[in-house]
């Protein structure tokens, strides 16, 4: 009897599928409970491996539901890496689908920062740009220079008070959310990654940056959004987390 | 790039090491104890950068680092993931580690990755993919890889093949060392119901480059027979570290490893276990 790879498989990521023929106990019996180890260890870890990566999610939906959500998660998005750390980039994506959290419209958003916030983390180390580099250089060339930006930044933009929402759940003490959109940086200045919410405006200058746009176009899409811009806030956040590492003049 | 005096590291030293988890680094750096090196995931430091590399590149100058890939599938049906191989060549491209070892198990099927280390059944036709597949990782990497047994939960009808034997074949076949995994033998002797001591008598000790000691859960399947899980989340049990003091008795002193993945305790607890296997090899070089 032979038990090929697909049947042992197929039944571990399905809880209701029967264990395979020709794997046996001791007494030469077909296994039942043993197979199910393996089924158990592969729905556990892979559960786990979720939980690290999406604390808030969980603390938001409590710990038994997040069982249930992430197993049908990962029954839908096995990885496909053995690099767990990066597992579960299509949770937003998920989340925004799955019927039982239809109601919490916040959720996939607050994945989205919870990934950024992991990615970020796992980014390439890069030297930040002098700001002084900047302070010197005449106005006209700055806005017609791209940036280039470091791995570890990321953006979160959202309609949700994603970033107020994230600090209600995992820091002690912080205040409850209110009922703004949020546009969310999030920066590494050192080995730990920190998530800051963006001044109005803020979240469509640093997205046209991530376009490659010009600085000067930046700054216009950023008055265009928010005619209060406040460029100075925003450059001073970006350039104390070390988000700016290049400056390409063309 | 690490500098020069990282590379006097180019073995294992016969002393014990332990499986590094990053609760433990200022520990590790303050009062290694025992500790002579220290076993990665290979899975775990292919990020980019930032705190896991960094810690890694700083461990590397103090401690012999030994890479124990989890993630490649080299008992799977399906070809490598190349993919995958080349991320393991860089990582061991850098870090010039002492040592790179796998498992004798698959844990990937239609390119998805189960997170499981799963078993394969011993036949002819296993054996020869196999070693195809240690063939391709030790000619991907340059160097020569240690090949760790598995603990087995249930057996296979169609195999034809005892473990011990399967390893040395394979051995034999592409050059590969062998990691022997102590509490791996008791946990699969004991749910096979057959003798642990014979299975070290039967194994190629002189291909062992490596021994792994971890803990495990008893649990009964749904006959009440023994099922054994091997679950590195506690110490490793007193029959496992007699069977241990047995193997070392018969091999000589080679580097040890303490493996606790679950329920990670605080350092002191595992430098205790690391001081226990030291005296194991110590008693047995004296």
């Amino acid at each position: 009897m032979m038990t090929g790879q697909r049947d042992f498989a197929s039944g571990l990521l399905e809880p209701d599928f029967a264990a395979p023929v020709g794997l046996v106990n001791p007494d030469g019996a077909q296994a039942l409970k043993r197979y199910d180890v393996y089924r158990n260890n592969v729905a556990v870890s892979l559960t786990e491996a979720l939980e690290l990566s999406f604390p808030v999610i969980r603390k938001l939906v409590g710990e038994a539901n997040f069982k249930l959500l992430a197993g049908a998660f990962l029954r839908r998005h096995p990885p496909v890496t053995p690099i767990l750390m990066l597992y579960g980039e299509q949770m937003p994506g998920f989340l925004e689908q799955f019927e039982p959290v239809q109601r919490l419209g916040y959720l996939p958003d607050v994945a989205r920062l919870e990934l950024a916030l992991r990615l970020s983390y796992h980014a390439a180390d890069v030297e930040p740009l002098d700001p002084v580099v900047l302070q010197q250089m005449p106005t006209d060339r700055l806005m017609a220079a791209r940036v280039a930006l470091a791995p570890a930044m990321r953006l979160v933009r959202s309609r949700w008070p994603v970033h107020s929402i994230w600090r209600f759940n995992a820091e002690d003490g912080a205040g409850k959310p209110s009922a703004q959109g949020e546009n969310v940086l999030v920066i590494r200045p050192g080995y730990d990654p920190v998530a800051a919410t963006l001044p109005p405006g803020g979240g469509s200058f640093v997205d046209a940056l991530m376009r490659a746009e010009r600085f000067g176009t930046a700054l216009d899409s950023a008055i265009a959004a928010a005619p209060g811009f406040d460029l100075t806030e925003t450059l001073g956040m970006l350039l104390n987390g070390g988000a700016l590492i290049g400056l390409d003049e063309d | 790039m690490l500098d020069a005096t990282a590379h006097r590291f180019d073995r294992l030293p016969d002393a014990p090491g332990v499986g590094y988890k990053p609760q433990h680094f200022s520990d590790i750096l303050s009062n290694a104890g025992p500790v002579e090196w220290l076993e990665i995931h290979a899975e775990n430091y292919m990020g980019d950068g930032g705190r896991p590399l960094a810690q890694l590149r700083a461990l590397a100058e103090r401690f012999a680092i030994s890479v124990h890939g989890v993630g490649l599938s080299i008992g799977g049906e399906a070809p490598l993931d190349r993919d995958h191989l080349a991320r393991l060549k860089h990582l061991v491209g850098w870090l010039n580690p002492a040592s790179f070892s796998e498992h004798l198990a698959w844990s990937t099927h239609d390119s998805h990755f189960l997170n499981d280390l799963l078993p394969l059944p011993y036949t002819n036709q296993t054996l020869a993919r196999v070693c195809t597949h240690v063939g391709q990782l030790q000619d991907t990497i340059g160097r020569r890889m240690l090949l760790e047994n598995p603990s087995a939960y249930l057996a296979f009808a169609e195999t034809t093949w005892a473990e011990t034997d399967f390893l040395a074949e394979i051995a034999a076949r592409t050059g590969c060392e062998l990691l022997l995994d102590v509490n791996n033998v008791y946990v699969s002797t004991t749910n096979q119901q057959t003798d642990p001591y014979a299975y070290i008598d039967a194994f190629a000790l002189d291909l062992v480059a490596e021994f792994h000691l971890g803990g495990h859960h008893a649990d009964a399947d749904e006959t009440g027979a023994p099922l054994l899980i091997d679950s590195h989340g506690c110490e490793v049990v007193d029959p496992v570290w007699k069977l241990f003091a047995h193997t070392v008795a018969k091999s000589g002193p080679k580097p040890v490893l303490i493996e606790w993945d679950a329920d990670v305790p605080d350092w002191p607890v595992l430098r205790a276990e690391a001081d226990r296997a030291g005296a194991i090899l110590q008693a047995a070089s004296a």
